[in-house]
């Protein structure tokens, strides 16, 4: 029993002086520590030969040392302790990592923003509040008890040309209202064009990377051609214009019981056989072929010609009718 | 149900007028009353206009014939002969075939018509001419539109088309569910 004891003891003595001793690692170059990304990054040449003799033994050894030695550092940065955990401030990290995902896309410019591109618009930034006269106190500028509200207001004059028995209250809403409609109808639209398909309603959407066809820029005019107060009927036409097509033509019938129907059928019947008799090619170019051949064989001999022509009209086996 | 506009009522007629030619004045013009054209289903129907007016009073999905129906437009719109028009086409042919009564059977098939089956041809018929359709005891058949004119057909070897089939009697049996 005596000698398991000293044993046990020899070994707790082991231990302890092995963990006391490893507090204190020694390198060749010291190891670069990161301690703001918890990274140690150790430069020194790996031992050869001990790598070969027992390779896991001898890395676990170097990562406890390289470990140890980070957590060296560590401990000598300002700790303080939060609720039984001593926590150490880490420095801001040194080493700058790749971004884990990739960069977002830039969002294609909307209708709105390429036209102020063009036209030279820029964001005129104004404050979030604004001074409200009649509280006599800083509002926000929108939104939910806003400043000037002109939502709120009591009483509306009626302008001078308007109608006397229309609601202004209520013109005002309805203006609001479609003002909201168009935006968003506006921000759908941007939306369509970012998605590269074709948005109804709007003609030509004129999307980035797309060919026009003849056929959607002939559409597109006709549009814009419409598109007066006057819906185009004072346009004058270009030189080489072709007429819209399905321009909404409405059909029409007759009704179903008539009075003249007779005449008008009669008329267009009239109509067709009044037509100049077409000529028959088929018959012409036979006759002529006919003709040739009567005048060729005269000369020669008088009667073959005509006897051939004789025997096509005068058999009157296949006449008829 | 709605009368043909004048682009129909022209196509039609000139239709019509490939078999019976100026004839066409004596079926709108009849001496024992009142008949016109009306579309329905795209189908046009030959009918007095007694019968139209009460036809009239029918809701359009109800209304499956009235009258006679001549034919129909395609969806390209163009008009085709029905079967059901030949007793009325008949009487005014301008240029007739007669099929002799060994190919009548043929024909009566939906087959083309070959010299061997011709028994006698109208003089003058020229090529593609719309023809009525007859056997040799002077039935009409139906209607076929001319491969060959006469002097063709005289001189061409007997196993040649002489006529189109367009239309034939024996679609009343084949044909018999959609035939108005």
């Amino acid at each position: 029993m005596g000698v398991k004891a000293q044993d046990i003891l020899e070994n707790i003595r082991k231990d302890e002086e092995e963990r006391i001793k490893s507090t204190t690692v020694e390198k060749d170059i010291d190891v670069n520590l990161d301690l703001g990304n918890l990274l140690a990054v150790d430069s020194n040449p790996l031992d050869a030969i001990k790598l070969r003799r027992s390779k896991e033994s001898y890395l676990m050894q170097l990562a406890r040392g390289n470990t140890q030695l980070l957590l060296n550092n560590i401990w000598q940065l300002e700790t303080e302790r939060v609720e039984d955990a001593v926590v150490a401030k880490l420095p801001d990290p040194e080493t700058r990592l790749p971004r884990e995902k990739p960069i977002p896309k830039s969002k294609p410019p909307t209708k709105w923003e390429e036209y102020a591109k063009v036209k030279g618009i820029r964001n005129r930034k104004k404050g979030r509040m604004v001074w409200d006269d009649v509280t006599k106190s800083w509002k926000p500028r929108w939104g939910y008890q806003r400043g000037n509200d002109d939502t709120k207001e009591w009483v509306l004059e009626v302008p001078k040309n308007a109608n006397p028995n229309e609601d202004q209250f209520e013109k005002k809403m309805k203006e609001k209202k479609e003002r909201v409609a168009k935006n968003e109808l506006q921000r759908l639209r941007n939306i369509a064009r970012r998605s590269g398909k074709k948005v109804p309603g709007t003609g030509l959407t004129n999307l980035p990377n797309k060919q026009q066809s003849t056929q959607e820029l002939e559409a597109t005019f006709h549009q814009a051609k419409r598109s007066t107060a006057s819906l185009g009927r004072f346009e004058n036409n270009l030189r080489n214009e072709k007429p819209a097509k399905n321009q909404g033509k409405k059909r029409k019938f007759d009704p179903v019981i008539m009075i003249s129907e007779k005449d008008r059928q009669m008329k267009i019947v009239n109509e067709m056989f009044k037509k100049n008799p077409k000529m028959d090619v088929n018959k012409a170019v036979n006759q002529e072929i006919n003709q040739t051949t009567v005048r060729k064989h005269k000369p020669g001999k008088n009667g073959k010609g005509q006897k051939g022509g004789k025997k096509f009209g005068g058999k009157g086996k296949g006449k008829k009718r | 149900m709605r009368p043909l506009t004048e682009e129909e009522t022209k196509i039609m007629f000139e239709k019509l007028s490939k078999y019976i030619g100026e004839n066409i004045k004596s079926l709108i013009d009849r001496p024992d009353g009142m008949y016109c054209f009306r579309l329905h289903k795209e189908r046009v129907y030959y009918v007095s206009e007694d019968i139209m007016k009460k036809a009239a009073n029918v809701c359009r999905e109800n209304l499956i014939s009235f009258g006679v129906c001549f034919g129909k437009f395609t969806k390209t719109k163009k008009f085709r002969l029905h079967i059901t028009a030949l007793d009325y086409l008949a009487p005014y042919a301008k240029f007739k075939i007669w099929v002799k009564p060994s190919s009548e059977q043929s024909f009566l098939y939906g087959n083309h018509i070959l010299k061997s089956g011709l028994g006698r041809i109208t003089d003058n018929t020229s090529k593609y001419q719309g023809v009525v359709i007859y056997s040799m005891a002077d039935v009409p058949l139906g209607f076929g539109v001319a491969a060959k004119s006469t002097t063709e057909c005289r001189r061409t070897d007997p196993m040649s088309i002489v006529a189109f089939h367009q239309a034939d009697v024996g679609e009343y049996l084949r044909n018999e569910d959609s035939l108005t």
